[in-house]
């Protein structure tokens, strides 16, 4: 039988939560292994050896050593889908360009201000770090730019790459779940008629629904679907 | 009518990414000049191009698509058998172009960019001064990256493994600019396989055919 999937990280982390929400979709078997960062230990020497950065997540599938959330997401749904089947990167060239496009469009345009703001309005006030209001400011500003985009767009599509729900939406999930969720800032999503619909849509998918528990869970475990 | 188009700006880096797909992948393709100091960019007919007001852009057909790296991972994807193979050639090495393709977006290009803005853009097109905490900043950020880099080539030739791939290419235009400001230059000529690497890619005949083709 062969080794479980691993993921190495913790479930609240972003980027962790989007390689769940992948595996979650895919219908994946996986162990999650908890990585105490408050004890620096994505720092060390041993998680150094898979994930030279020393950020999480890292990924390990039989002796493939991965690390990227976006990376292993794209590395599960071209191993894991089933040949003949739609999947998270579509079915042919064309709309997988599409969504290539659009995965680049939420790692380039959507991640660097929403990153900024999750970090600066959820996670600084928690490990009781100051909030600087410049950086938050520029970042709002930033982000509202995207998201008047991103409202255009889907006015004329239900979801970003097209008619179906891709890892393009999926990359969205974590940062988005975190400021409307733990921040006073929902509104620059839910003030966005298209925007909100695109949210509401996304957010609702029981893999989604998993992961958010995954990280209310206080104890990171074992984990099938 | 050209089969394939790109619009963008040859001092564009994002633009010469995506050139220099087609290059290896040996495609013929129109240029078509974005005047970005009038601005072109963020208006239309471009913007319909790239909502995001952002070159490069990309026609193929009636399909049109933006962000260069996604431009050249659907290009390497979609001519996969012609010219240079630039997404691995076992299931490990195409796994590890998908991993060192997303440590230049995510790890390497952030400092990179901030290097380049300070030191060249800022007083050749903006005319303002260069911010030197910023560049001691973005230094020791790249450096740290850097470091990672050198690990990895002492073990492994290129990026992804024994070849050259998208993860390499992504680097190119940004480390042919850097190159050109000497305290930066020496991130990376002082790092011995960082070093080697980056003498090797620049040297290919696609990336200096399109060095000399737009004057880069």
């Amino acid at each position: 039988m062969a080794a479980p999937i691993k993921v190495f990280g913790p479930a609240m982390s972003t980027a962790t939560a989007r390689v769940l929400a992948c595996l979650l979709e895919s219908q994946l078997q996986f162990d999650l292994v908890p990585v105490d960062m408050s004890k620096g230990q994505h720092k060390k020497p041993e998680f150094l050896g898979i994930q030279p950065f020393g950020q999480v997540p890292a990924f390990q599938d039989e002796h493939i050593s991965l690390f990227e959330s976006r990376a292993i997401c794209r590395y599960i749904v071209d191993k894991y889908t089933e040949k003949g089947k739609r999947g998270l990167l579509g079915m042919e060239t064309l709309e997988r360009a599409s969504i290539e496009q659009w995965l680049e469009a939420e790692s380039q345009s959507f991640n660097p201000p929403s990153s900024a703001l999750v970090f600066q309005l959820a996670f600084a006030p928690r490990m009781k770090l100051k909030q600087d209001p410049n950086l938050i400011a520029q970042n709002e500003a930033k982000l509202s730019k995207v998201l008047d985009v991103y409202e255009q767009r889907l006015g004329d599509s239900r979801f970003l790459a097209g008619d179906e729900f891709t890892l393009a939406d999926l990359s969205h999930l974590p940062n988005a779940q975190y400021l409307i969720n733990a921040t006073d800032r929902a509104a620059l999503f839910t003030s966005r008629k298209n925007v909100n619909r695109w949210w509401e849509e996304i957010s609702g998918r029981t893999s989604w629904k998993k992961v958010v528990e995954m990280q209310q869970t206080p104890l990171p475990s074992s984990s099938s679907t | 009518m050209a089969e394939r188009k790109v619009y963008g700006a040859p001092l564009s880096t994002a633009t010469m990414r995506a050139v220099a797909c087609l290059y290896e992948k040996d495609l013929d393709f129109e240029f078509v000049q974005v005047d970005m100091r009038a601005g072109a960019h963020k208006q239309e007919p471009f913007i319909s191009l790239n909502p995001f007001g952002q070159v490069p852009a990309y026609q193929e057909g009636d399909a049109t698509f933006f962000e260069s790296r996604a431009i050249s991972k659907s290009i390497a994807y979609k001519y996969l058998d012609k010219g240079t193979q630039l997404l691995g050639k076992s299931p490990e090495e195409s796994a590890q172009v998908g991993v060192w393709t997303e440590v230049e977006a995510h790890q390497f290009d952030p400092p990179a960019s901030k290097l380049l803005f300070e030191c060249l853009f800022k007083p050749k097109f903006i005319g303002t001064p260069t911010d030197e905490a910023v560049v001691a900043e973005n230094e020791a950020k790249l450096g740290k990256v850097l470091d990672v880099y050198e690990a990895r080539l002492a073990k492994s030739k290129y990026l992804a493994g024994p070849d050259f791939s998208l993860a390499d290419l992504h680097h190119l235009p940004v480390i042919h600019v850097l190159l050109k400001v000497p305290r930066v230059a020496a991130l990376f000529t002082s790092r011995e396989h960082v070093n080697a690497w980056v003498k090797d890619i620049t040297s290919r005949p696609a990336w200096r055919k399109l060095v000399d083709t737009y004057n880069f």
